[in-house]
C-alpha cells in the first residue's frame, strides 16, 4: 500500500491569497505525480528563512492530476508561513510527498464532513474524491466572521455547503457543533472531521453519542514527517502511534475520543 | 581515486560518514530516499531491556538553529529487536551498528548480551547520554566513576566492538572519555544532545510535556567541535564526532578536529538524502585540497 516517497522541486504554478491570512499555493512537476490522496500531506523546505529550521507538513488541499499539480491551503502563521506567502510564480520549492495515510472510504452513501477555519484544507480534496463515488456529501464549515470565509464555491461543487460564524453574520451563529444538522435528525454514515483539537474531540463527542463512525485528522507538531523522529505520537488503543504515518487519519474509536 | 575507507576498533568503514541513534529509525524508513550502501555504517534507534512507550506528547519544539526532543527511548525492547528487527536490517550493505540503553547497569548488560550474539552487528553504542529518562541513560555518563562501572560491566559481556556515546552535560568532557576508556571502551562518539527548554511565551507554559529535551542542530556545532577536539587530544581510542552536522564542510570541521568519523543526526528530518550528499562532499573536498586518503584530514589542524 505504501507508495514510495520522494523529494522534488517543484514549481509554483500559482500563488493566490485568499485573505490577509490564508493562501493557497499550487505546486507543479514537469512529470506524472506519484498517486495522492486525501488525507495525505506533504513537508516543504522553506529556504531563505534563517528561523525556519526544520521542514513544514502541510495536508493536500486540492490535487490535479490531469496537470501535474496540487494546492496547498496555508494559514500565515510564522516566518516560515510568510515567507512561503511570498513565493513568486516560478519559484522552486523542495517537497518529500506522499506522506501520511489517507482518508477511507465511508461505509455508505451519506456523510458529513466538518472543518474549522484552515482545518478545511484536506476536505475538498476529500469532497471531490467522495463525490467521484458516488457519495453523497455535506459540508459543514465554521469560521469567526463572514469575512474569512473563502472558496466556498469550490466546496459546493462537492455537495451541500452549511456554515456557521461565531458572530453570526453567515450561517448558523456559534459553532460548529453547535449547528441545526446535528440536531436534525438526519443520519450520516461516516463523519470526517479537520481542525482544532477541541473542535475534533467536540464532533467526536456528537459521533459518539449517535452511534456514528467517525475520523478526524491531527496536526501534531513533527520534525521528520516519514516516522523516524518519534516526535509526533498520539496515543491510540493499541499504543502510541506516529501521526505522520499511522496517521494524520485515525478512527475516533483508535484514539478513544 | 580518493580512498574515503577507514578502521576504527575493528570496524571496517566504506567511508567516515554514518547516522546517529534515533534519528535513522531502524534504516528501513530511508530507503525510499538513498542507498544504505553507501554509508559508513548506520546506528539504529536505541534499544532498552523492554518495551518503552516513551514520553507524553509534545516531544519536539524547534528552536533557533536546531531542535529540543524528548522522545524518551520509545522502542519494543530486545527481544522485539532481535525477533522482528534484525532479520529485516541484518543484510543492509553497511555496518548496523546497535545503540544500547537502559534504567539500570544490569539492564544495559542484558541487552548487550543478546545483541552480542548477533553475527551481523559489529558494534554497538553505549548510551549513557540520554538526557530524556528519568532513569538511566545520562545519569550514568555524568558521573566519572559510574560510567567506568557501566562500561566495565558490558566491556565483560560483549566481545565485539563498543562504542560509548559521551553526554555534554558535564564539567570535564575529558574526565569522562578517559572514564570510559578505563571502562574498556574502543571508541568513543559524542555529543548526545544538550540539555534545555523552550517556554511558549503566550501559553506561559513549557512546550515539551517532560519540561526540558535534549537539543540538537546546528545551534550546538560549536560546543561538539570543541568537545571532540578536547576529548581527541585526551584519550588514544578512535573517535566518531557528532552535533549539528548538516552537510559536507561541517563534517570535515570534525574530522579536522580529530575525529575519525562523523554521525549525521538532525539533518536527516531536514533532507533524508543528506549522508550521501556528505559522503560525496568529503570526497570532493580531498579531491580539491589534493589528499589522496580521508585519513590525512584526521586531527589535521594546521597550526
Amino acid at each position: 500500500m505504501s507508495v514510495k516517497k520522494v523529494l522534488h522541486d517543484l514549481v509554483v504554478a500559482k500563488n493566490i491569497h485568499l485573505n490577509n491570512r490564508h493562501f493557497i499555493l499550487e505546486l507543479q512537476a514537469p512529470e506524472p505525480l506519484p498517486g495522492l490522496l486525501p488525507g495525505q500531506f506533504v513537508q516543504l523546505l522553506v529556504n531563505d528563512s534563517p528561523s525556519t529550521f526544520l521542514r513544514r507538513p502541510f495536508s493536500i488541499h486540492a490535487f490535479d492530476e490531469v496537470n501535474n499539480a496540487f494546492r496547498l491551503l496555508i494559514q500565515i502563521k510564522g516566518e516560515g508561513t510568510r515567507h512561503l506567502s511570498h513565493l513568486k510564480v516560478g519559484e522552486k520549492l523542495n517537497v518529500m510527498y506522499p506522506l501520511g495515510n489517507s482518508f477511507s472510504r465511508p461505509p455508505g452513501k451519506e456523510v458529513l464532513l466538518v472543518g474549522g477555519g484552515c482545518g478545511v484544507a484536506p476536505l475538498l480534496f476529500l469532497g471531490k474524491w467522495l463525490k467521484e463515488q458516488d457519495v453523497n456529501v455535506t459540508l459543514l464549515t465554521g469560521w469567526k466572521r463572514k469575512e474569512d470565509i473563502f472558496e466556498k464555491e469550490a466546496y459546493q461543487q462537492c455537495g451541500e455547503v452549511l456554515i456557521t460564524t461565531e458572530d453570526g453574520s453567515e450561517g448558523e451563529p456559534g459553532m460548529v457543533t453547535g449547528h441545526s444538522i446535528f440536531k436534525s435528525g438526519r443520519n450520516f454514515d461516516r463523519i470526517y472531521c479537520c481542525g482544532p483539537d477541541r473542535m475534533m474531540k467536540a464532533v467526536a463527542h456528537i459521533a459518539t453519542r449517535r452511534g456514528i463512525d467517525c475520523e478526524v485528522s491531527l496536526e501534531n507538531t513533527m520534525a521528520c514527517g516519514f516516522g523516524v523522529c518519534l516526535c509526533c505520537i498520539t496515543p491510540t488503543n493499541h499504543g502510541n502511534q506516529r501521526v505522520c504515518m499511522e496517521g494524520p487519519v485515525f478512527s475516533i474509536k483508535e484514539l478513544g475520543w | 581515486m580518493i580512498d574515503l575507507t577507514l578502521k576504527i576498533g575493528h570496524l571496517n568503514l566504506k567511508n567516515p560518514v554514518m547516522t546517529a541513534s534515533g534519528t535513522f529509525g531502524y534504516g528501513e524508513e530511508y530507503r525510499d530516499f538513498l542507498d544504505l550502501s553507501r554509508l559508513g555504517g548506520i546506528v539504529v534507534k536505541a534499544v532498552t531491556g523492554s518495551n518503552r512507550d516513551g514520553n507524553a506528547y509534545p516531544r519536539m519544539a524547534e528552536t533557533p538553529s536546531g531542535m529540543l526532543n524528548s522522545v524518551g527511548l520509545q522502542n519494543k525492547g530486545v527481544d522485539h529487536f532481535v525477533k522482528e528487527i534484525y532479520p529485516v536490517i541484518k543484510d543492509f550493505n553497511t555496518n548496523v551498528i546497535v545503540n544500547v540503553s537502559g534504567s539500570t547497569i544490569e539492564e544495559y548488560v542484558a541487552v548487550a548480551e543478546k545483541i552480542n550474539e548477533l553475527e551481523k552487528v559489529p558494534a554497538i553504542e553505549l548510551n549513557i547520554s540520554c538526557p530524556n529518562v528519568k532513569h538511566g541513560g545520562m545519569a550514568f555518563g555524568t558521573i566519572p566513576a559510574t560510567a567506568t562501572e557501566v562500561t566495565a560491566a558490558v566491556r565483560k559481556v560483549y566481545q565485539k566492538d563498543l562504542i560509548v556515546k559521551l553526554s555534554p552535560n558535564v564539567t570535564s568532557i575529558q574526565e569522562m572519555a578517559k572514564a570510559v576508556v578505563d571502562g574498556g571502551a574502543d571508541i568513543i562518539s559524542l555529543i548526545n544532545t544538550l540539555l534545555g527548554m523552550a517556554i511558549d511565551a503566550d501559553k506561559r507554559k513549557p512546550v515539551l510535556s517532560t519540561l526540558t529535551g535534549g537539543l540538537s542542530g546546528p545551534a550546538i556545532k560549536p560546543i561538539a567541535l570543541r568537545m571532540v577536539w578536547q576529548v581527541s587530544k585526551a584519550v588514544h581510542v578512535p573517535v566518531i564526532g557528532m552535533g549539528g552536522i548538516m552537510n559536507a564542510t561541517d563534517a570535515i570541521e570534525f574530522i579536522l578536529a580529530g575525529a575519525s568519523a562523523v554521525q549525521v543526526g538532525t539533518a536527516n528530518f531536514i533532507d533524508p538524502a543528506v549522508t550521501v550528499k556528505i559522503v560525496e562532499g568529503i570526497e570532493a573536498y580531498c579531491r580539491l585540497h589534493k589528499f589522496s586518503s580521508v585519513k590525512e584530514l584526521i586531527g589535521g589542524l594546521n597550526s
